[in-house]
């Protein structure tokens, strides 16, 4: 299957900052692509430079067949872009903003009214379609958004951390209608920091930098994950985190809510010794046991192998 | 293409007209604005308050002191003692002039010499001071005629016509002098360029702070689109507003509309055309709608002094009157005035209208440049 985006070597520098560093990857029709990394990591901007908002310092990018920086227009009419604080016009009704949209797409106003309806249906805003957008909640905002973006059925949709400060059951909506677009062979890229998120994508990319660390399906990702991942519960995770770091040979030592997470390639050596750490430490170990790991245990781990290697990058 | 500058042009004016606020902005605060403006400014001098220390106190110093009192100029507000007390009076602003006559003024004017006749006046604002000057000099001169006139009749028992140059005098454009007749003209374009630039300057910058320019320029909107779906609502925004304004000049003013109409109306049109060139470029310039309100402040209050609606440009420095050459409301204060006044026709005024084209196709340019650039 062709891909229907490419990037090869994009690269943006704003003064002496390279925001994103010869960034190459390949996403194909019907996929939803991750790009996964911390904040600053350049998300946004390889976004924008994708979306022929920005322009990169070098390299090329093309979507839809079309070459980002060339056929700019051609590319405009066949993607959708949600940025990260979607502009809605507040003092606009719901209906008022989705068909202002449709009219800066040109979409013919013949079958608009049932693409509409379509669109409210699906979003579950129908009800509220005569409703001042500024008076909308967050997650429908959010969804009112993506009407707005969907309304002339774009071919790629990029969405820019879409459910950043929306509620949890808001989120799960979104990605339901998310993944009725997939069904549709609508092609999504998008950024997140919720690694929850990031394991719903069929392929994820971790940003690190402006660089891409690794490039997999999240279970691939996990696959790559060296050793095992250990859980270790006590009343104290703070200082037991802090405990094992000083005494326990290991990939990663984090926490991960009221536990930490220990990564290694000796699982059966290192819990014996974590044990030991502990309660000499004077802490409760309430159960150590062998996890499978998690994306975030895959990422957290290969940042800090990337920052151990000096400057962030991966060759 | 056509679909997509209407929907601006819906867009923009929801936006405008939604809120009751943005509508008390843009309809009711100018007309208020004209109305208490309009009464405000004014340069004519009445009922100049006047104290008196008469320490003569003969038929003579009360002759003229009733001469003070019986022009329609003077209202004498009090008598005192002392010159102490009289200015004592002005320093506290209780009136803004007085008038003191010296022991043996009768005298001397019996005895045929001259009898000075002191008069002190609040001097703080020089035009006020020098309209004040004029007026007494007026009722000092005719007495003073009327005292020759006597004494000669007096001594040669002949009738005495003064021989003198009589100046007549007639106020051309504005008979009566009434300042308002001049000013409220200005007013309408001072007001006319505030409304305008104040809804364009909000237009970009307000997409941009609430992150739909980032939206609109990924949707395919040509920069041209942009462009007119920003100014043209505007434009006729301002135009709504030019004609309540003018139907308040017009029939509650009673200002005479002596030239055409039309004139007129061209000449705003391309007056609001420069306006809203230079609202889009502080719209564009801008990065947040309180750094272009700040912006705004700053270009209109040089622009609104140095268009000759209070100030004469003509007694402006020789590099002040340079620099005035780019004030677009210059020119339009110009076109209003003559075409409200003196009925001015376009063979006189078409420098003034020729200007503000060349202005607002400067400013437009410059603006849609940078939009362009925002957009690219």
């Amino acid at each position: 299957m062709p891909a229907i985006v490419t990037a090869s070597s994009l690269t943006r520098r704003f003064g002496r900052l390279t925001a994103v560093n010869a960034l190459s990857f390949s996403v194909e029709r019907g996929e939803v692509f991750g790009i996964v990394g911390p904040d600053g990591a350049g998300k946004t901007t390889t976004l924008r430079m994708l979306t022929g908002i920005l322009e990169p310092s070098t390299g090329t990018a093309s979507v839809a067949g079309f070459d980002v920086g060339r056929e700019s227009e051609l590319v405009k009419e066949r993607i959708g872009y949600m940025s990260q604080r979607f502009g809605l016009y507040s003092d606009l009704t719901v209906m008022e903003n989705i068909t202002f949209y449709a009219d800066l797409y040109s979409v013919p106003v013949k079958g608009r009214s049932e693409a509409v309806g379509r669109l409210l249906e699906f979003s579950n805003l129908a009800p509220f379609k005569d409703r001042l957008a500024g008076n909308l909640s967050g997650g429908m905002k959010q969804k009112l958004g993506l009407a707005c973006t969907l309304i002339h059925k774009p071919l790629v949709l990029f969405l820019d951390e879409p459910t950043n400060g929306v509620d949890p059951v808001s989120r799960r909506d979104f990605w339901r209608i998310l993944y009725q677009l997939l069904r549709e062979q609508v092609t999504i890229i998008v950024t997140t920091s919720y690694l929850d998120e990031a394991e719903r994508c069929s392929r994820v990319g971790l940003l690190h930098n402006g660089a891409l660390l690794a490039c997999d399906t999240p279970a691939q990702a996990k696959e790559r994950m060296r050793g095992a991942v250990l859980e270790v519960r006590t009343p104290d995770p703070r200082r037991a985190a802090g405990l094992l770091r000083g005494h326990v040979e290991a990939q990663m030592i984090d926490l991960f809510g009221d536990r930490v997470h220990v990564a290694t390639t000796e699982p059966g050596q290192a819990a014996v010794q974590a044990r030991a750490v502990l309660e000499a430490g004077g802490l409760e170990v309430q159960s150590i046991r062998r996890i499978e790991p998690t994306l975030e245990d895959v990422f957290v781990s290969m940042l800090s192998r990337a920052e151990e290697e000096g400057d962030g990058r991966r060759g | 293409m056509f679909d997509r500058i209407v929907q601006m042009f819906v867009k923009e004016i929801i936006q405008v007209l939604r809120d009751p606020r943005m509508r008390g902005v843009v309809f009711v605060a100018p007309v208020v604005q004209l109305f208490v403006l309009s009464y405000a400014i004014t340069t004519d001098v009445k009922n100049i308050r006047l104290a008196v220390v008469d320490r003569d106190a003969t038929p003579e110093s009360r002759e003229i002191i009733s001469r003070f009192a019986g022009s329609e100029y003077f209202h004498i507000v009090s008598y005192v003692d002392s010159e102490e007390a009289a200015q004592d009076m002005v320093d506290r602003e209780q009136v803004q002039a007085f008038i003191a006559i010296q022991p043996g003024f009768a005298q001397a004017l019996r005895a045929g010499w001259s009898a000075p006749l002191q008069l002190a006046i609040d001097g703080t604002d020089s035009q006020t001071t020098r309209v004040i000057l004029g007026y007494a000099n007026d009722v000092v001169t005719r007495y003073s005629t009327q005292v020759l006139v006597d004494r000669f009749a007096r001594t040669t028992g002949r009738r005495l016509e003064p021989d003198r140059v009589p100046l007549e005098t007639r106020a051309w454009y504005n008979v009566n002098l009434e300042s308002r007749e001049f000013y409220v003209p200005g007013m309408l374009v001072v007001i006319l360029g505030l409304v305008t630039l104040m809804l364009t300057s909000m237009a970009v910058v307000r997409e941009r702070e609430i992150g739909t320019l980032e939206q609109l320029m990924v949707t395919p909107i040509k920069p041209a689109e942009l462009i007119i779906g920003k100014t043209v609502p505007f434009a006729c925004v301002s135009f709504v507003e030019l004609a309540i304004v003018l139907c308040i000049v017009i029939f509650w003013f009673e200002i005479p509309l002596r030239g055409s109409l039309w004139l007129l109306l061209l000449g705003s049109a391309l007056y609001v055309t420069s306006m809203l060139g230079a609202g889009l470029l502080i719209s564009t310039s801008c990065r947040t709608q309180q750094q272009a309100t700040m912006t705004n402040i700053m270009f209109l209050m040089p622009t609104i002094l140095l268009s000759g609606f209070i100030f004469p440009i003509d007694n402006m420095p020789r590099v002040i009157q340079w620099v005035t050459i780019v004030n677009p409301m210059r020119y339009f204060v110009d076109v209003s005035r003559n075409v409200f006044l003196k009925g001015s026709g376009i063979a006189l005024l078409w420098p003034d209208l020729a200007a503000l084209l060349v202005i607002g196709c400067v400013l437009l340019a410059l603006a849609s440049t940078r939009l362009k650039k925002t957009l690219a």
